[in-house]
């Protein structure tokens, strides 16, 4: 993997992430009714951030819980290595609710459609809106997020990697290349 | 990233890390069971026969439920009305399944190493459900998840086993497991029920209940196996509840306090008084829950790899 160009640092990535709570909070009138759900293990950070400006914003507090997709990938038995089984963690009924689903980079699309499948087993939303930091492109499901931090277009050998200072000590957005032998 | 298993034979072969990668895995198979839509895709496609040659209601409900959970496509396989009635051996007849093309067997066998066995000529990954007096895995398994729920960790921990040890799989995958996850394990029981090769193990023997339950943190009280004639190793079943069944005057002289399990079906009042398998240190239908959410984890672990 090599880094080709940094594309935010840590002050720009706090401003996307401002603007996409306000965009959320515009779009839906205002925060009532409202949950953040991110998906493991990049986009339930974000989706902290996220929730706690909104709390902020709108002086009340935001539900927040994490999805794990891994049961529901498409793609669990092609892989070499099972990826580690996380926790589904959602603290709050999302019967009924308008559900922010948030994750670091869309690109195929295949995450979400997995995170879609997660969310409808354990309750029945009233909308699924979601929310990237990064769209990188080449989608390969009908999928298209309502909020985007940041346009990003890739080529295919390129990869979009999100830090971001809780596991990884520091807060950026990089473009780097793969190795051909990459994963 | 997850390493995942070939077969799960028994606790015996397996590392530490591996051992705490089933309870790991199994914490999110246990939040799943707490979902109002209690089932996953995520063994889609694949085929698990359960090949019972032993009668068992949990251990087979589980695995299923398991199963089914995981979207797999079960077969189940019961030895009488099949053509084992005709002599059929049990090379040719797991030979023959999974010619069918199924994925993972499961198997349950009054034969020690029968799940070795199967597991040298099958090409599906093999699941151990309890083969004769050798190894009862996933009970083991689910056994060390329980304790683990219940106190945080299994390092330090004081489990003592009551009852026919020498005839029991559940006794020998409980002392296996335990031991590699660094608890110390005690053994209970009449002298003739009690093996000899404990030592090489660091368990502790003891011949007298009210020291087990002295010393214990956890009681893991077995079933007196009649059908494998325990009967004749002890004068009387009136005599061993009086020596060593467990009730309720015996955990009252205890200083602390400690849980109760029991891997089933209990002989109430035998080796556990009712009000004690009812009363609330007892674990026992946590075991039952944490049971399936085991099982799970170990086809994930096993089955995903399979296809």
């Amino acid at each position: 993997m090599k880094i080709k160009s940094k594309i935010a640092d840590e002050q720009q990535m706090l401003r996307s992430l401002t603007r996409l709570a306000h965009e959320i909070i515009e779009r839906n009138r205002g925060a009532k009714n409202l949950g953040v759900i991110g998906i493991k293990t990049r986009g339930d950070f974000l989706a902290k951030r996220i929730a706690d400006k909104i709390s902020e914003i709108e002086n009340l507090h935001m539900p927040l819980g994490t999805l794990d997709i891994t049961l529901y990938r498409d793609d669990v038995r092609q892989k070499l290595k099972l990826p580690e089984l996380r926790r589904t963690e959602v603290p709050f009924d999302i019967t009924d609710l308008n559900v922010v689903l948030v994750d670091d980079v869309l690109f195929t699309g295949r995450t979400i459609r997995s995170a879609l499948d997660a969310l409808i087993d354990i309750g029945r939303p009233n909308t699924i809106q979601l929310a990237v930091l990064v769209d990188r492109g080449h989608r390969e499901l009908p999928i298209s997020a309502d909020y985007v931090g940041k346009n990003q277009p890739t080529a295919a050998n390129e990869s979009i990697v999100v830090h971001v200072v809780e596991v990884d000590g520091v807060d950026e957005i990089l473009l780097v290349s793969e190795e051909p032998s990459g994963e | 990233m997850a390493q995942g298993m070939n077969n799960l034979l028994g606790l015996r072969d397996l590392s530490p890390e591996a051992i705490m990668e089933v309870l790991d895995t199994a914490r999110s198979f246990r939040e799943v069971l707490e979902r109002p839509i209690k089932k996953v895709p995520t063994l889609q496609g694949t085929t698990v026969v359960n090949l019972f040659f032993e009668s068992s209601t949990r251990t087979r409900i589980s695995f299923e439920l398991a199963e089914r959970r995981l979207s797999a496509d079960v077969v189940n396989f019961a030895a009488s009305g099949s053509s084992v009635s005709k002599g059929e051996t049990l090379k040719d007849t797991a030979r023959n399944i999974e010619a069918m093309k199924t994925d993972v067997v499961v198997i349950r066998h009054s034969s020690s190493g029968a799940p070795h066995f199967l597991s040298r000529f099958l090409k599906s990954p093999v699941i151990n459900a309890g083969d004769g007096i050798n190894e009862h895995p996933t009970q083991g398994l689910l056994d060390m998840f329980t304790m683990r729920e219940k106190f945080g960790e299994l390092k330090g921990l004081n489990v003592c086993i009551v009852g026919d040890i020498v005839h029991s799989r559940v006794a020998r995958s409980n002392i296996f497991g335990l031991t590699k996850a660094g608890a110390r394990v005690g053994v209970c029981g009449p002298k003739t029920l009690i093996p000899d090769y404990l030592d090489q193990f660091g368990v502790k023997v003891f011949y007298d209940v009210d020291d087990a339950i002295e010393w214990a943190d956890v009681l893991n009280v077995l079933r007196i196996q009649l059908e494998r004639e325990a009967g004749g190793n002890f004068p009387s079943i009136r005599e061993y509840r009086l020596y060593w069944g467990i009730n309720e005057s015996r955990l009252e002289k205890a200083k602390r306090s400690l849980v109760i399990m029991h891997p089933g079906p209990i002989n109430r009042g035998v080796e556990l008084d009712a009000d004690v398998a009812d009363g609330n240190a007892s674990l026992i239908l946590d075991q039952v829950t944490n049971g399936v959410a085991i099982r799970m984890a170990v086809l994930f672990l096993t089955g995903v790899k399979s296809s």
